[in-house]
């Protein structure tokens, strides 16, 4: 195998590894950001504890 | 000042203002890096081209480290003084921390058979980097193995801290033993052994790395609160419908 194939392999592999990291940070932020909204439109807050 | 910064809902505010200006940094440096890695930075001249595998592994390899030494310094912050913000950064270190050990591991792997012949070679360094990869999934399958958050990080900042004594062995496993791993060839009391046409587009890579890190760390501990934020609403709604059903 060519040099290249090394050095384009790494490239890709780390690409593939930082583009996980991002798309997983944003798809579980929406993920928490949803479900939040959803328990307050439900009425549930800190508040509730005391009613 | 600290203490105020500490705050849960100041972070979410100041990292909230931060995240884009720290994440659309970070993707600059990167792209400046990797432009001046292609087209300006020359060819070595033992290694050839394969010289550009180098300015992603050694990065990689320092916030491996960098991301290892932030869980431990939140893990004492856990234990010591039980802030919950420190909880979260740990948390959301160790995914990063892995990410970029694996990145160290793979990319080396591959500069390693077109230049030693092989992909591996059990070694001090790499052996010492192998089970800092292991130890990172071992926090990994502990933060989700304790669901109460609070338990999980006494436990967590606990196996941090012992696996804390592998990172002296990484950093100085090419110095006490003899390994087919060079020696550190940046960070030396002498100086950096690298020529400069090298050693900028490596450390502007490097930093654009290391923000890209931090920027992922700041986004990994905001929705970390998020979904503390909802376990203890889900906690409550559940109490409130107990109320109700009594």
């Amino acid at each position: 195998m060519s040099h290249g194939f090394f050095i384009a392999f790494s490239y890709i592999v780390t690409a593939l590894v930082v583009a996980g990291l991002i798309l997983r940070a944003v798809i579980d932020h929406r993920m928490q950001v949803r479900a939040l909204a959803e328990l307050e439109a439900r009425g549930v807050g800190r508040r509730s504890r005391r009613g | 000042m600290i203490r105020e910064l500490a705050n849960p809902t100041r972070f979410m505010s100041l990292s909230g203002t931060l995240l884009p200006w720290v994440g659309g940094l970070a993707a600059l440096l990167v792209a400046a890096g990797l432009y001046m890695v292609w087209f300006v930075a020359p060819a070595d001249y033992q290694q050839g081209e394969t010289v550009k595998i180098m300015y992603l592994h050694v990065p990689a390899a320092w916030l491996s480290l960098f991301f290892y030494m932030v869980m431990a310094s939140s893990a004492l912050g856990t234990l010591v003084w039980r802030h919950p913000l420190a909880d979260v950064s740990q948390k959301a270190a160790a995914p990063i921390g892995a990410a970029f050990t694996l990145i160290c591991l793979v990319t080396g792997s591959l500069w390693g058979k077109p230049m030693w012949g092989t992909y591996w070679q059990w070694d001090a360094r790499l052996t010492s980097m192998l089970v800092m990869l292991l130890i990172y999934l071992g926090i990994l399958a502990l933060w989700r193995a304790i669901e109460e958050p609070n338990r999980a990080a006494r436990a967590v900042s606990i196996l941090t801290l012992v696996g804390a004594v592998n990172v002296p062995i990484v950093k100085f496993s090419v110095d006490w033993w003899n390994t087919l791993h060079q020696p550190a060839s940046v960070f030396r009391i002498d100086g950096p052994t690298i020529h400069t046409s090298m050693l900028v587009p490596l450390l502007i890579v490097a930093v654009g790395f290391t923000l890209t890190g931090v920027a992922l760390h700041l986004a990994g501990m905001r929705t970390e609160i998020l979904r503390r934020r909802v376990r203890t609403l889900t906690i409550l709604e559940a109490e409130r419908l107990d109320a109700q059903a009594a």
